[in-house]
C-alpha cells in the first residue's frame, strides 16, 4: 500500500449522544452539503470535497481560530469569518475562494514565512509540511519583510526527549500541540507562554524530559511544521509506503500505520480509523518499536544437550527434527501426558490456536496453558460463571456515556494509556470517579481530574470492600429490583442478598480489615448505585489475588444488582495487560477448554474438533502452568514448548519455576531474545516480532484487528510456520499457506467467530466477537436484553483472607504494578530508549516506614519475604500508605518474583502477586539470589562459535 | 505436587463454596475439582484421602465421593 494519507477534516466530528441528530443543509462554493448541526464550515467543506486553507485547525482538536487562514465569505454576513470556528447554519451560502480571501490569506502566509527559516529543502518535514503546503496553496510569491527585524530563527532546539525534537525556530505558535496535549492526551504538559511576538510553546519552562510530558507523541502528530518531529524521520527521511497494523504491547490494541522505507520502519503513526484508539497512542506503541531490530535478537535456531553447554546454532530442519525426536522419546519413556506447551498473549490468535492444536492433536494431551494464567484467568472464570462468557462487556467508546466510573486495581494512565486518555476526557466532561486501590494512582489526582472517592484498601481485602459496597446497596434499597427480577436467577439473587446484608459485611464491620473509612465507602456505594450509568474498570489488582475469581464475581454481582449492564456506558470491563490476552484465552489455550470457552469434557464440541482434526481428543482437563512445574519436580512432566513467554521471569516463585524447568529433559523456547526461560532451554527457536508476520490480535474489548507483515521474519520463519513445522515433524500434518486459513478454521469451529474472516476484517476495519449470523458486524456491547448464560447468576462472595499475613518478621505488605514506559518483563521496552524513563525497578515506601528503618531516598534496600530476597533502590513516596510497599517487575535482575509466594487464586491458580508479607532493610550488596542469577545467566547464554549455518526457510510447507 | 500445597488448594476451593447451602457446596467443590484438576492431581487427592486426608476441609471429603 502506498503512503497512507488520511483526510484531515479540520475540526473533530461531533457525535451527539442523543439518537436524533439535527441535520443542517448549506451551500459551499455552490455545492449542497448536509451535516449534523454544530459542524464547522471547515469540516463541512472538506466533507463536500472542498479544501479550505488552514493551519491552526486539525481534526484531532477543537478549533482555536488563530491563524486566520481559513477565512470564508458568507452571503448576508459581514466580514470574513474563520470557517474552523463558525458552525454551519441552515441555508448558509459560503464562498471559500475570492480575490479578497486570496489576498488576505497571502498576507497571513507572508507574515508567517517572514519569521520562518527557509531551509525547506533540507528540512525533515519537506514534502510533509502544512506550512509549505499552504504557502503553495495561497500562491505566496514574495515576502516583503526580511529577516533583519526581530525573529525567532536562533531559538534553541530541545532534543532531550529520546524520540522527538522541539525546534523552536520553526514554530508558528498555532497551539495545535498544546491542544493535543490537553484534549487528546489529557496531560496538560504544554502551554503557550507570553504574548504577541514573545509567545512560545513551553513545557513548563523545562526541557521536555524534565516536564510533565509522558511522550505520547500526540503533539508531534498534531504539529503542522517540523518543530516537533520524530528523530527517526530526521535521521532517515519519510516513509514511502504504509502498513496498517496493531500494537503489540498492551490490551488497548491501538491501530497504527507503520510508515516504511522498504522493509525498514521509519515511524509508527496511530491510525485515525482505529476503533480502539481513534488516532492516539502512547510512548510504547508509537516509539518503542526499535527492539524489533535490536542486535540481541536471536535469528538462528539453536540447540544444546545440557543447559550448561554453550548454544550451538543449527538449521531450522535440524532444530525441528531434534525437538520432535526429543518429544517423541520423552513420550515413549514417560507417557503421553509427560509433555505440554504454553501459548503466548504476545503472539497472534492464529499462533495460539496452532500451539494448542499441536498439543491436543499432536502431543495427544490437554497440557496447554497460557500466560493469562498469571494475569486474567480469574476474569474468565468469574465472568463466565455469573454472566456466561469470559470477556469484558463493553467497547472502549462506551466510556463516553458513563456517568460514574469505578477503577479497581488498575492503573490505566500507566498500563492502558490510550484508554486512560479517553477516560480522562469523559471525566473532564463531568463524569464521577471512584478509585479502589492501595496506592494513590495518577487518576486519583492529576491535571483536571480528581477522584470523587479514593478507597485506599489494604492489599488483599478487595472482596471485603466489594461485599461492603454490596451491603450498602442492598440495605439502603438501591437494588434495581426490576432489572434483577427480569434478568437474573431469583434463588441465587436471594441467597446473595441475604448474604451481603449480614451485618458482618457492613462497611463499619469491614473497616478494621480493609482500612477503608466506612463513610467513604458508603458514599462511593451510593454514587455507584445512583449516579446514572456506572461502569467498572479493573485490572490485575483484582485478579492477582487468592480471591481473584471471587472478586470478579463480586463486581459482576454489583453490576447486575444495580442494572448497570447490557447497554452503553455501563458494564464490567477487564483492562487486559498484554495485547492479546483476550485472544489467547479465546483460542482455547487453557487446559480445560477449546476455542470459545467450551469445556473439553463436553461431547458436542469435542466431537466437532475430533472430526475436524482427525484425532481422538482427551476429555480430561490438562495441567496448568504451576501444575506442569509441580509435575516436573515430581518427575512425571519432562518436556515443554514455550512460545513467546518467559515463565522464569513472569511466573510467581521463581525458585519453584526454575526447579521445575531444571527437572525437564527438553525445554523449547521460541522467542525474540534469549529470555530468562531460555537459560533453562535445550532448544531455542527464533521468534518473529509483530512486524514480521500476518495474523490478528484481540484487544480488551473483544476487538479482532489485523496484524500485517511489514518486513520478512528475521529468523526466516514466522512463529506459526515454526509450529507447523514441528507438528509435521511429529507426524501430525499441519499445512496452511497463510494465517487467514487458520482463521477460517477457527471460524468453522467456534460459534462466536463464524462471521470472522480476513476479508470481513478488511471490510469492517476490525470486528468485536461474537460475530455470527445473529451479529454479522460483531458485538460492541454484550448481554443486551439477556445474558449469554440466559439469566444472570449472583454468586456468594465470602471474604476469605489470604494466608499470606504480615508478622513481626515480615511486617509490611508488598504489592506490584506497572509503569508507563515499560512493558511486562521488559524484554522489548528495555531494549529501547524507553529505559530513559525507568532504568530500574524501585521500591516505593512511605516516609513513616522509611524513617522507622533509617532509609533515605535512593538507598539500596533488601526486600525479603519467606520465599526469597532481592535488592533494589528505595523511593520514598506518600502515594503508598504506611504498612504497604510497592514495586514494578520490569527488570529481570530485580527478580520481584523471587519474593512473591506460591499462593494463588482458589479457582484458577492465578498467582497472588499483589500481596506478599515482606520486610525491608538497608542493604550493602546484592542478594545471594541476584548474584547466582548473574552467574547462571552468564553461564547459560553462551552461544558457541563457528557452528552457525545459514537460515533455511519454508520448512513448514 | 507437595501434599501440603494440594491440601491448601483443595481447602481454598472448599472455603469458597462453604458459604453456599450444603448440597450446593458439596456439588460445587466436586464439580470444580472434576473440571479443573488434571487426573494426576485427582489421583493424588484420592490417595491422600485414602491415607486419612489429614488437614482437608470437611467439604473436600464429601465432594471426593462424587469424583472419579
Ligand atoms: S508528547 Fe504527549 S504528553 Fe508530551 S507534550 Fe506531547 S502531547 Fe503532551
Ligand atoms: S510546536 Fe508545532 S503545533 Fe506547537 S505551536 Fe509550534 S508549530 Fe504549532
Ligand atoms: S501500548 Fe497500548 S496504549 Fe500504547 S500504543 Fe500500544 S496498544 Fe496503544
Ligand atoms: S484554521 Fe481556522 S483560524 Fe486557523
Amino acid at each position: 500500500m502506498a503512503l497512507l494519507q488520511e483526510i484531515d477534516f479540520g475540526t473533530p466530528k461531533h457525535i451527539s449522544s442523543t439518537l436524533e441528530t439535527t441535520l443542517v443543509t448549506l451551500e459551499i462554493d455552490g455545492k449542497a452539503v448536509t451535516v449534523p448541526a454544530g459542524t464547522s464550515i471547515l469540516r463541512a467543506a472538506v466533507e463536500a470535497g472542498v479544501q479550505v486553507p488552514k493551519l491552526c485547525a486539525t481534526d484531532s482538536v477543537e478549533a482555536f481560530g488563530s491563524c486566520r487562514l481559513c477565512l470564508v465569505e458568507i452571503d448576508g454576513r459581514r466580514g470574513t469569518p474563520a470557517s474552523c470556528t463558525t458552525p454551519c447554519a441552515p441555508g448558509m451560502k459560503v464562498k471559500t475562494q475570492s480575490p479578497k480571501l486570496a489576498k488576505l490569506r497571502r498576507g497571513v502566509m507572508e507574515l508567517y514565512i517572514s519569521d520562518h527559516p527557509l531551509d525547506c529543502l533540507t528540512c525533515a518535514a519537506n514534502g510533509n509540511c502544512e506550512l509549505q503546503d499552504m504557502a503553495g496553496v495561497v500562491g505566496l510569491r514574495e515576502v516583503r519583510y526580511g529577516y533583519e527585524g526581530e525573529n525567532h530563527l536562533q531559538a534553541k532546539k530541545d532534543e532531550s526527549n529520546p524520540y522527538f525534537t522541539f525546534d523552536a525556530s520553526k514554530c508558528i505558535v498555532c497551539s495545535r500541540c498544546v491542544r493535543a496535549c490537553e484534549e487528546v492526551q489529557g496531560t496538560f504538559a504544554l502551554t503557550i507562554e507570553g504574548r504577541g511576538f514573545e509567545s512560545k510553546v513551553s513545557a513548563g519552562n523545562k526541557p521536555f524530559m524534565e516536564s510533565e510530558c509522558v511522550s505520547c507523541g500526540a503533539c508531534v502528530q498534531a504539529c503542522p511544521t517540523a518543530t516537533l518531529m520524530e528523530k527517526t524521520v530526521i535521521e532517515k527521511g519519510q516513509g514511502e509506503h504504509s502498513v496498517v497494523t496493531t500494537c503489540a504491547y498492551c490490551g488497548v490494541g491501538c491501530s497504527f500505520k507503520a510508515e516504511m522505507q522498504g522493509s525498514e520502519v521509519v515511524r509508527m503513526l496511530p491510525y485515525k480509523d482505529g476503533k480502539a484508539n481513534h488516532g492516539h497512542s502512547c510512548v510504547k506503541g508509537r516509539f518503542a518499536w526499535g527492539y524489533a531490530t535490536h542486535k540481541d535478537r536471536i535469528t538462528k535456531p539453536m540447540i544444546r544437550e545440557k543447559i550448561t553447554d554453550p548454544w550451538r546454532e543449527v538449521s531450522w530442519e535440524e532444530a525441528i527434527a531434534y525437538t520432535a525426536s526429543e518429544f517423541k522419546r520423552i513420550q515413549a519413556k514417560y507417557g503421553r501426558d509427560s509433555v505440554g506447551g504454553i501459548t503466548s498473549s504476545r503472539c497472534t490468535n492464529e499462533e495460539s490456536y496452532l500451539v494448542q492444536k499441536l498439543i491436543r492433536a499432536a502431543f495427544g494431551n490437554n497440557n496447554t496453558d497460557t500466560c493469562a494464567r498469571v494475569c486474567h484467568s480469574p476474569t474468565g472464570y468469574g465472568l463466565k460463571t455469573t454472566l456466561g462468557t469470559s470477556a469484558g462487556t463493553q467497547d472502549f467508546d462506551s466510556v463516553d456515556e458513563a456517568d460514574v466510573m469505578i477503577v479497581i486495581g488498575a492503573n490505566p494512565t500507566d498500563a492502558h494509556p490510550v484508554f486512560a486518555s479517553q477516560m480522562k476526557r469523559r471525566l473532564r466532561e463531568g463524569a464521577k470517579l471512584i478509585v479502589v486501590d492501595p496506592r494513590q494512582i495518577d487518576l486519583v489526582k492529576s491535571a483536571h481530574v480528581k477522584a470523587d472517592y479514593h478507597l485506599p484498601l489494604l492489599p488483599g481485602t478487595n472482596v471485603a470492600v466489594i461485599n461492603a459496597i454490596a451491603h450498602v446497596i442492598v440495605t439502603e434499597g438501591l437494588v434495581d429490583e426490576a432489572f434483577v427480577a427480569e434478568r437474573c436467577e431469583k434463588a441465587a439473587f436471594e441467597l446473595w442478598r441475604n448474604f451481603v446484608a449480614e451485618a458482618r459485611n457492613s462497611p463499619e464491620a469491614m473497616e478494621p480489615i480493609t482500612g477503608v473509612p466506612a463513610a467513604d465507602l458508603r458514599g462511593a456505594a451510593r454514587l455507584y448505585a445512583t449516579g446514572g450509568n456506572a461502569a467498572i474498570y479493573y485490572g490485575l489488582g483484582v485478579t492477582e489475588h487468592s480471591q481473584g475469581s471471587t472478586m470478579v464475581m463480586g463486581m459482576a454481582n454489583l453490576a447486575m444488582a444495580t442494572g448497570n449492564i447490557g447497554r452503553r456506558g455501563v458494564g464490567v470491563n477487564p483492562l487486559r495487560g498484554q495485547n492479546n490476552v483476550q485472544g489467547a484465552c479465546d483460542m482455547g489455550s487453557f487446559p480445560h477448554e477449546f476455542t470459545g470457552y467450551r469445556h473439553v469434557s463436553e461431547d458436542g464440541p469435542r466431537h466437532l474438533f475430533e472430526q475436524a482434526w482427525g484425532v481422538t481428543l482427551n476429555p480430561e482437563p490438562g495441567l496448568r502452568i504451576p501444575n506442569m512445574l509441580d509435575a516436573a519436580v515430581d518427575g512425571t512432566f519432562k518436556g515443554i514448548y514455550v512460545q513467546g513467554e518467559d515463565i522464569a521471569q513472569s511466573d510467581p516463585n521463581t525458585k519453584h519455576v526454575t526447579a521445575g524447568l531444571k527437572a525437564m529433559e527438553c525445554v523449547v523456547v521460541q522467542d525474540l531474545f534469549l529470555n530468562e526461560t531460555a537459560s533453562y532451554a535445550h532448544v531455542f527457536l527464533p521468534g518473529a516480532s509483530f512486524l514480521e508476520k500476518d495474523g490478528t490480535f484481540t484487544n480488551a474489548e473483544r476487538r479482532i484487528s489485523r496484524v500485517r507483515k511489514a518486513m520478512p521474519p528475521l529468523g526466516g520463519l514466522a512463529d506459526w510456520e515454526a509450529t507447523c513445522a514441528l507438528s509435521n515433524a511429529l507426524g501430525y500434518p499441519m499445512h496452511y499457506n497463510h494465517p487467514s486459513e487458520i482463521m477460517d478454521e477457527i471460524a468453522r469451529l467456534t460459534p462466536t467467530f463464524t462471521g470472522v474472516s480476513y476479508d470481513r476484517i478488511d471490510e469492517l476495519g476490525s470486528i468485536q466477537w461474537p460475530c455470527n449470523e445473529k451479529a454479522p458486524e460483531g458485538t460492541p456491547t454484550m448481554h443486551i436484553g439477556g445474558f449469554v448464560r440466559g439469566k444472570g447468576k449472583f454468586m456468594i462472595t465470602e471474604f476469605v483472607p489470604t494466608e499470606e499475613r504480615t508478622s513481626s518478621k515480615y511486617p509490611l505488605l508488598l504489592t506490584t504494578g506497572r509503569i508507563l514506559a515499560q512493558y511486562n518483563v521488559g524484554a522489548q521496552t528495555a531494549r529501547t530508549a524507553n529505559s530513559s524513563w525507568h532504568g530500574e525497578d524501585v521500591l516505593e515506601i512511605h516516609p513513616f516506614d522509611a524513617e522507622n528503618r533509617g532509609l533515605r531516598e535512593g538507598d539500596l534496600v533488601a526486600l525479603a519475604s519467606r520465599a526469597g530476597e532481592t535488592t533494589l533502590h528505595a523511593h520514598i513516596s506518600e502515594r503508598i500508605q504506611p504498612g504497604v510497599v510497592y514495586t514494578t517487575f520490569h527488570h529481570p535482575l530485580t527478580g520481584a518474583n523471587v519474593v512473591t509466594t506460591e499462593y494463588s487464586d482458589w479457582a484458577t491458580s492465578c498467582p497472588e502477586y499483589k500481596v506478599t508479607a515482606v520486610e525491608v532493610r538497608l542493604a550493602k550488596k546484592m542478594s545471594d539470589w541476584q548474584k547466582q542469577y548473574l552467574e547462571l545467566r552468564q553461564q547459560t547464554t553462551q552461544i558457541g562459535q563457528g557452528a552457525g549455518q545459514p537460515v533455511e526457510t519454508g520448512v513448514s510447507r | 505436587m507437595k501434599a501440603e500445597l494440594m491440601v491448601h488448594n483443595a481447602n481454598q476451593i472448599a472455603k469458597y463454596f462453604a458459604s453456599f447451602p450444603h448440597e450446593e457446596a458439596v456439588a460445587g467443590v466436586a464439580d470444580h475439582i472434576q473440571k479443573f484438576w488434571e487426573p494426576r492431581m485427582r489421583k493424588q487427592l484420592h490417595e491422600y484421602l485414602g491415607q486419612g486426608g489429614s488437614g482437608l476441609h470437611e467439604l473436600v471429603f464429601e465432594a471426593a465421593k462424587a469424583l472419579h
